[in-house]
């Protein structure tokens, strides 16, 4: 019966993939694309994760997970696995997937499309489902106290930096991406800062009023965000209100950064997690609502399959499709952010160790599969105006007829009628050089919702997409800042011991300032620069997700190595070779290229060069010493993030080789066996109805 | 029983499974479940509700909970 159903999988899959090869130089219906996905996904889930869990990972459902042998009903509690996959999936689905894939549309909708079903099934699932089994047998260790236990000392301070570093980069390249949303935009700026207050009364709701209802007041809150993105439309038409929320993106970034900030240092339950329960919720239900979405309006694919520019000269970014589409889909593929959450709550809540299956490499399936509708969306825009809304005025002109000539020019034609009168629909003034992915994301939203529940209300449901981007970007920004703050500080410890406590408030006041400093600096130059700023900093966020990734692959690649099962060893070490050769590819390319489009020292020199002939424009020449600083610490960020990789590898190759040899090698840290209890009494309790198959 | 009534049924023994998850994954069921735990009897004097929903925010947002 499976292989049955196997075979029919692999065939519906072939006949989807046939159906993209062949329609190349036509148009394409996304269905086809999201049957591709369906039976990738099955085929992957039903066969590769199945035989990597049983011989690779040697699951074995007798052996006691750490929530039943700790078993405390606070942090380690055996859960249901749909429960558990439910945090899981919260837990890692942000708002990565949104944005990667609308950028590399740049290069057409086949790259990006290839590398997020390839990607997840090989390496980002395997990843996650990998470390998630690991830690499980480690009481719940830390990807980063793993790779101290079981490489040394080295791998274990890697991957601390390694996780500092990409937390400032995501937070301040996610802030940007807000930024560009709300500027000029009263509208979204409106509904963005009403957030903030609906989430605090969500809190002190849960906090004094009937703590712990977290159903009902989630629902209060998500009825008043919604109202707020109704009210957005009343602020944007009224002419006095309008003004007040009517701002240029410098300040708008100052708010960013001062509510970073505060949210750091404000108690939890007042802003931070409130804001996190209505992220989730909006979360899940725009996810499913945008699938059934698709599903009905199955539109056409306007993107071609391929560009001109995968040659390397795309507006949003620069660089070829190899390694730059690899390094742009980061989320939604292969993310080494996971490996942080997939090693920190979710292993104390795995009742049997066969449960990872669903839970590590099914979670991240959904992920994939979010960033494969976030491909749709933004591919079944006009190419035209796709380019129009994602290309910075450093590239086209801030002046719109020179904009939509050179973007006709590229053979994708646009014009100002068609982006003012799509500007009206969207209840907005202008869409272009919105750089950042989230406008685009959102117009392609709102003509899916649009068309499919009801054309009358583009305005709002284009605003509703803002914001539920923006909700949940806001969400790790706290968290991040937070997370962010908790790692400087047990750094600040080992310098003067009182700085280690996180609830000092004078290391509590320090600390934050210099994470939001950290990133608030580079969200000020991302702002500043022209070019929209999101063109140099996502690539260097993905180069620092990936190194991640590359660290966490490491650390399984190791201990597969030293449990004595090299034979299976490929299953981590293909995905982690590749992911060090685009990484390194484009670091070295970013660093070293001679193309400024590419290189950052490039980039640097020439505009040094032009601002010494003096050729730039005022306005230019002001913020031209900070651009050119920025892009040599840039360029040195990249050189470490480089260096920190091949440590790690090497590091880990050294353990290896040791042990193929027979050499000492570190102690294996996984805990004994110790036998499952037969039916663990929770999970009876806990979930009466279903049975555990 | 007529079909359409074991539709219903059937149907509403589906919504309930779902608001139990709901329920169990925001965690809006946590502290019913903490009080049944046959391990907090061992524990010291019982939380009330304010104090056990405080303690777990404390916990969940101590580390990474969240990721891009």
């Amino acid at each position: 019966m499976k292989k049955i159903t196997g075979l029919l999988l692999a065939a519906v899959g072939a006949v989807a993939l046939g159906g993209i090869a062949l329609h190349r130089h036509e148009p394409i219906n996304a269905l086809w694309i999201v049957t591709a996905a369906v039976c990738i996904y099955a085929l992957g889930y039903r066969f590769y994760a199945a035989w990597v869990a049983a011989r690779v990972l040697s699951v074995d459902p007798s052996r006691a997970t750490p929530a039943e042998r700790h078993d405390n009903g606070r942090d380690f509690v055996p859960t249901h696995r749909w429960i558990a996959f439910g945090h899981h999936f919260a837990a890692i689905a942000g708002p990565g997937p949104l944005v990667g894939p609308t950028l590399a549309a740049q290069f057409g909708y086949l790259p990006g499309t290839l590398w997020i079903l390839i990607g997840a099934v090989l390496g980002g699932c395997v990843q996650d489902m990998t470390v998630l089994l690991l830690s499980i047998r480690r009481d719940g260790r830390s990807l980063g106290q793993m790779a101290r236990d079981e490489l040394g000392p080295v791998g274990g301070f890697a991957a601390l930096i390694g996780t500092l570093l990409i937390m400032i980069l995501l937070i301040a390249v996610l802030g940007l991406v807000v930024v560009n949303a709300m500027k000029h935009s009263p509208w979204s700026t409106a509904t963005v800062f009403a957030t903030v207050p609906v989430a605090m009364l969500v809190g002190l709701h849960l906090r004094r009023l009937r703590p712990g209802h977290i159903l009902e007041a989630s629902l209060i809150g998500v009825a008043l965000v919604l109202l707020a993105v109704w009210g957005g439309g009343w602020v944007d038409a009224h002419p006095h209100v309008r003004g007040l929320f009517d701002w240029s993106s410098l300040p708008l970034a100052g708010f960013v950064a001062a509510y970073g900030w505060i949210a750091a240092i404000l108690p939890v339950w007042l802003l931070l997690a409130p804001r996190d329960y209505l992220s989730t919720f909006l979360k899940v239900g725009t996810v499913a609502l945008l699938a059934v979405a698709i599903v009905m309006l199955h539109p056409q694919i306007r993107m071609p399959a391929l560009t001109a520019f995968v040659d390397g000269h795309g507006p949003l970014f620069g660089g070829k499709i190899f390694p730059f589409v690899f390094i742009t889909i980061a989320c939604g593929a292969v993310s080494g952010f996971h490996a942080l959450v997939a090693s920190g709550t979710t292993p104390k809540l795995i009742a049997s160790e066969a449960d990872v299956r669903l839970i590590g490499y099914g979670s991240m399936l959904l992920e994939s599969f979010v960033a494969i509708m976030a491909l749709i969306a933004a591919t079944l825009l006009d190419p035209g105006v796709y380019f129009a809304i994602n290309t910075g005025a450093g590239v086209v002109g801030s002046a719109p007829a020179a904009a939509v000539h050179t973007i006709s020019g590229w053979g994708f034609p646009v014009t100002v009628q068609q982006m003012q009168s799509l500007a009206r629909q969207m209840g907005e003034t202008t869409l272009f050089a919105r750089t950042g992915g989230a406008p685009s994301l959102a117009v392609g939203m709102a003509s899916i919702f649009g068309s499919t529940f009801g054309r009358g209300f583009l305005g709002v449901w284009y605003h509703f997409a803002i914001m539920f981007e923006a909700v949940f970007i806001l969400s790790t920004l706290d968290a991040g800042t937070r997370v962010g703050r908790f790692m400087l500080q047990d750094l600040l410890g080992h310098v003067y011991a009182p700085l280690g406590r996180t609830s000092w408030y004078p290391s509590v006041l320090l600390s934050s300032t210099l994470i939001v400093a950290g990133w608030g600096y580079f969200l000020y130059v991302g702002v500043i620069d022209p070019n929209g700023g999101v063109n140099i900093l996502w690539p260097l966020f993905g180069i620092a997700n990936q190194m991640l990734a590359a660290i966490a692959l490491s650390v399984a690649s190791g201990i597969l190595v030293k449990s004595g099962r090299a034979r299976y060893a490929a299953v981590t070490l293909v995905p982690l070779g590749w992911l060090a050769l685009v990484t390194t590819v484009a670091a070295w390319q970013k660093v070293t290229s001679a193309d400024p489009h590419i290189g950052l020292l490039a980039a640097a020199r020439a505009l040094a060069a032009h601002l010494a002939a003096g050729t730039l424009p005022a306005s230019a020449a002001a913020v031209a010493p900070q651009l050119i600083f920025n892009q040599r610490l840039d360029a040195w960020l990249t050189g470490l993030f480089t260096a920190i990789l091949w440590l790690v590898i090497l590091d880990m190759a050294r353990v290896c080789l040791r042990r193929l040899r027979g050499l000492p090698v570190p102690a294996s840290a996984e805990v004994p066996y110790q036998a499952a209890r037969p039916r663990p009494p929770a999970l009876g309790a806990q979930w009466p109805q279903e049975d555990r198959g | 029983m007529s079909p359409g009534w074991r539709l219903a049924r059937a149907i509403g023994r589906r919504l309930a499974t779902v608001g139990r998850w709901l329920r169990a994954v925001s965690g809006d069921d946590a502290y019913e479940r903490y009080l049944t735990h046959p391990a907090r009897a061992h524990e010291g004097p019982v939380l009330d509700r304010r104090r056990f929903y405080a303690d777990r925010e404390r916990r969940k947002w101590g580390g990474i909970s969240r990721c891009c």
